[in-house]
């Protein structure tokens, strides 16, 4: 028996929800940068899925430029980080609010 | 036996299923960032072996060398450079946990909306397509590798994305290099 399409997208969709709660809420900036990796891989998911359930190699190839995406992301992001916490100690995203009126 | 054998494939998907949503519930629970990074890892290699069970075997290897390799270190590195002391006696959350909640379930429920509105599309069933490519000259090269197949896709149709990526890369290597020099 193989797994029908629609339990990849179930667990897709959970993995998404449960990633974009925590980006949105923690404070912790780099908890934030470990849900958005949680919400690059359960996009991932649901793209390999459907690249078996069409036969078609376009979804693998995406994945392939989703991942490099995420390893942009997370060198960028996490250089910001350091730079941040060299000037203000604290990498807390409520005390980081210089650009927020 | 044979009723194990069959129902392999699903058993398999429970298994890693739950280990992927169980880390990802780690990822944003868990007070310590190490241990959200390490919770995070282990959503990284149940979905690379989600991946292995819908034949993507190139992606679950590179899913494993760039995510469980390469930005797992990188975040591990960053949380060791800045100081974890003062984060844990701030609160987890932003907001109130039960606005958090109804934010889970609004997009669930979005999510669910697509889902049952959305058309899947045929299903094909021939796995022997998807090892298969087509060379520029026009031949079908069957029971080549999944690695190869991709490769033909990712170097014939989207060499210019490909290229594009790289340059990408470059620049945010260059970009990262930058930002965390010391001034």
């Amino acid at each position: 028996m193989t797994v029908p399409l629609s339990w990849y997208l179930i667990l897709g969709a959970v993995l998404f929800a449960i990633g974009a709660v925590g980006a949105l809420t923690r404070r912790n900036g780099i908890s934030i940068f470990l849900s958005i990796e949680v919400m690059l891989n359960a996009a991932n998911l649901t793209l390999i899925a459907y690249a078996r359930q069409w036969e078609s190699h376009a979804g693998q190839v995406v994945v392939f430029f989703v991942m490099a995406v995420a390893a942009a992301e997370a060198a960028v992001g996490l250089a910001l980080f350091i730079a941040v916490f060299r000037q203000r100690h604290t990498i807390d995203l409520n005390r980081i609010n210089l650009l927020r009126w | 036996m044979n009723a194990l054998v069959e129902s392999g494939p699903a058993l398999l998907f429970y298994l890693f299923a739950a280990i992927a949503v169980v880390g990802a519930v780690g990822v944003v629970t868990l007070r310590n960032p190490m241990y959200g990074a390490l919770s995070l890892l282990a959503t990284f290699l149940s979905v690379a072996a989600l991946f292995l069970l819908r034949h993507a075997e190139f992606v679950a290897i590179v899913q494993i060398f760039v995510y469980g390799g390469g930005i797992m270190v990188l975040f591990l590195f960053v949380i060791m450079l800045v100081n974890l002391q003062r984060l844990r006696e701030s609160r987890l959350f932003n907001g109130p946990l039960p606005a958090v909640l109804v934010l889970a379930v609004l997009l669930l429920g979005l999510f669910g909306w697509v889902f049952v509105h959305a058309p899947f599309g045929p299903a094909f069933d021939q796995p022997e397509l998807f090892t298969s490519y087509i060379d520029q000259q026009n031949t079908l090269h069957q029971g080549a590798g999944n690695t190869e197949a991709v490769a033909w896709a990712l170097y014939t149709k989207n060499l210019l994305p490909f290229e594009v990526a790289s340059l990408f890369l470059l620049v945010a290597m260059i970009g990262a290099v930058v930002l965390g020099r010391r001034q």
